[in-house]
């Protein structure tokens, strides 16, 4: 994982309430073995018509947002699967990070995993920057994670909830595998007084 | 201090714990499958690790698995080297796989309880948000990414953030026609998809004590359809009465232990929930959803909402949205549309008794001609019961096509999917846009509302053909 930094973006506007992860992507990609080449099939049913040609009204296929790196959703953005494609669609596109009211805890954890920043924010910062990427599609997003805030384009500076552990794993680009390895003393234990009631390999 | 059963299964797998960080919490039981664990397996080959427990962890082929015959080669190239890459893999690492030609081969969470594996005051993982179906037996069950899978792979432990506890409390008797999967139904159409976000359900009350254990586990599966991580059942003699026998259970002196130590597992008089939502059994109607989650959902003679009656605008393009998607009016009633096919399957409702209800409705009787009618047992075992029980002839004699076992229609990634434009009545769990095809259209019910507009061709109330 690459360390996460500070940035400024402009935003891609989408709007609605409980985006799944069958839209983010389909199931029918997730047959692949691979983590890679899953931007092409980022949200693939509302950005291609059934010819696969680019639908003109999604967002996405419009000009003026390329090179944005914040997708702004409306409530419970990543509902459904635990598919983790979602996310590695999402950043291999370019996205860095994706703001809403709230998030669907799978897709929350699985994103922190991925160096993609879920920013929930409330009601009324969300109605604000809607309104405000309305008015100017250019306008933008500034995020500073050390500080846990995102300034909207008017200048009002809103905080968001990140947890500890994750805030640091982001900051300084490492995954949880090594810090539960490094716990190896504590599982050993917990094992040697835990004996399994199973054995799946019986 | 009296504690729920979700905290007491929560304080005996904590393995290290300290402030400024998530708990690490130990997992007694890992399944796998094809689509969530390649990723993973290719990580720990990367970093030189191992699989720590491969008597904890167990595999199956089940989402990209075709349904049709077997003995004949996969046709889809690279769902074919998927399920091979997950044979391969477990070889590799030394895990069992029930792969595809496996007699003991299903869904995941029909495998796992079936073969006794999954037992009350367990933690379960699987890279699969409808784990908490494993939750009916009082196991704490978390659907998991596959980064997640690959820490579990390689640790046997998970980091996790405290839940919420949310009690759902169902009393009363349900009426016939009513059934488990309408519960669960009505629950998310009451509180949302995104109703349970950072909660554990724990289902009470008496209509929940009355359900079966098979019932249970299609409460429990859409734990995740209402947004919680996890959702269980307290443990009593149904879940005892289940278990006892089955291959994985534990046997003599090792019972008695474990009978003693699940029955301190229900939650303690006088402890306290962070939210409690109760529900009337006796009131409840079949429900049926119409939209385009799992959330937009009422029972089945309702009206359609009305976009124009909502005054928040994002909930309003929502509902406008999807009625757009479904092709539907809204202030409409349901009844009465016609549909294309008729999905009896899935994790929720593939199970013994889901086909026993479909085909007692069936029996003697024929589907409407325009329907295309799919049974997909949830597993090998439930096939060979159901085939004791003369069951396939049922449905076959009443025009419906009888299948090899697999996740199927319900996730559409193996060939089994609806056309552009086509409505189903299905018995999964996820009605999204595509979710079932491209461009297809999902009204999810129980086993009996599907099996009764199978006969009639459109949505229908089953208590008008019982």
């Amino acid at each position: 994982m690459k360390p996460f930094t500070d940035f400024e973006s402009r935003i891609v506007p989408l709007p609605l309430n409980n985006i799944d992860t069958d839209q983010i992507i389909p199931a029918r990609f997730l047959k692949t073995t691979s983590k890679l080449g899953l931007d092409a099939q980022l949200f693939c049913d509302w950005r291609y018509d059934a010819l696969g040609r680019p639908n003109p009204d999604f967002i996405l296929n419009q000009p003026r947002v390329r090179g944005a790196q914040v997708l702004l959703a409306g409530d419970n953005f990543g509902c459904g699967s635990s598919r983790e494609h979602a996310p590695w669609a999402l950043t291999q596109f370019g996205f860095r990070a994706v703001i809403s009211t709230s998030f669907a805890d799978i897709f929350r954890q699985n994103s922190l995993k991925n160096s993609l920043l879920p920013i929930a924010i409330p009601a009324d910062a969300h109605a604000e920057l809607l309104a405000a990427v309305a008015a100017n599609p250019d306008a933008t997003v500034a995020i500073d994670l050390a500080r846990q805030t995102l300034t909207l384009p008017g200048g009002r500076k809103v905080e968001f909830p990140v947890d500890e552990f994750s805030k640091h794993c982001l900051l300084e680009g490492v995954d949880e595998l090594g810090y539960i390895l490094q716990q190896e003393p504590a599982i050993a234990a917990f094992e040697a007084q835990h004996p399994a009631t199973i054995n799946a390999l019986a | 201090m009296p504690r729920t059963i979700i905290e007491k299964l929560w304080d005996s797998h904590v393995v290290f714990a300290r402030a400024g960080a998530p708990t690490l919490l130990h997992i007694d039981l890992h399944l796998v499958h094809e689509v969530t664990s390649p990723q993973a397996f290719q990580g720990l080959r990367e970093r030189g690790l191992k699989v720590r427990r491969p008597d904890l962890t167990i595999a199956t082929a089940d989402h990209s698995i075709p349904t049709s015959d077997r003995s004949l080669p996969i046709l889809d190239e690279i769902a074919a080297k998927q399920l091979a890459q997950l044979e391969a893999n477990c070889a590799e690492f030394g895990i069992r796989c029930l792969g595809i030609h496996s007699d003991q081969q299903g869904i995941v969470h029909v495998i796992g309880p079936e073969l006794g594996l999954t037992q009350p005051g367990m933690t379960v993982v699987c890279g699969d948000s409808h784990t908490a179906t494993h939750g009916a037996f009082g196991a704490l069950a978390f659907g998991i990414g596959t980064s997640e899978v690959e820490n579990v792979l390689a640790s046997q432990c998970l980091l996790q953030r405290p839940s919420r506890t949310f009690q759902v409390r169902v009393d009363g008797t349900l009426k016939p026609g009513v059934t488990a999967k309408d519960i669960i139904l009505a629950l998310i159409a009451r509180i949302g998809v995104g109703g349970g976000t950072s909660s554990i359900f724990e289902f009470t009350g008496s209509a929940i004590r009355a359900l079966s254990m098979e019932e249970r586990m299609t409460v429990c599966n859409m734990s995740i359809e209402g947004g919680a991580r996890a959702g269980l059942i307290a443990p009593d003699d149904a879940t005892f009465q289940y278990l006892h026998g089955r291959p994985h259970a534990p046997k003599g002196a090792a019972w008695d232990a474990a009978l003693a130590s699940w029955k301190r597992l229900p939650t303690d008089e006088g402890a306290v929930y962070d939210r409690t939502v109760s529900i009337d059994a006796d009131s409840l109607e079949p429900m049926i959803t119409y939209g385009t989650n799992p959330g937009m959902g009422l029972a089945i003679g309702a009206a359609l909402p009305d976009p124009a009656q909502l005054s928040d605008p994002l909930q309003r393009d929502s509902v406008t949205k999807a009625l757009k998607y479904m092709g539907l009016e809204g202030g409409k009633p349901l009844l009465g549309h016609p549909i294309d096919v008729v999905f009896i399957g899935s994790c929720t409702n593939s199970r013994i008794s889901d086909l026993r209800v479909a085909a007692g409705l069936l029996k003697g009787r024929k589907v409407s001609t325009k329907v295309r009618v799919m049974v997909v047992p949830g597993s090998q075992e439930v096939k060979r019961q159901a085939i004791a029980e003369g069951l396939p002839e049922i449905f076959r004699a009443a025009g419906c096509e009888w299948r090899e076992p697999g996740c199927s229609m319900c996730i559409a990634m193996n060939g089994d999917q609806l056309a552009p434009g086509q409505y189903s009545v299905s018995t999964s769990n996820r009605n999204f846009e595509g979710r079932q095809g491209k461009g297809g259209r999902t009204f999810l019910a129980s086993p009996l509302t599907a099996a009764a507009s199978a006969i009639t061709g459109v949505v229908t109330d089953v208590r008008t053909v019982l």
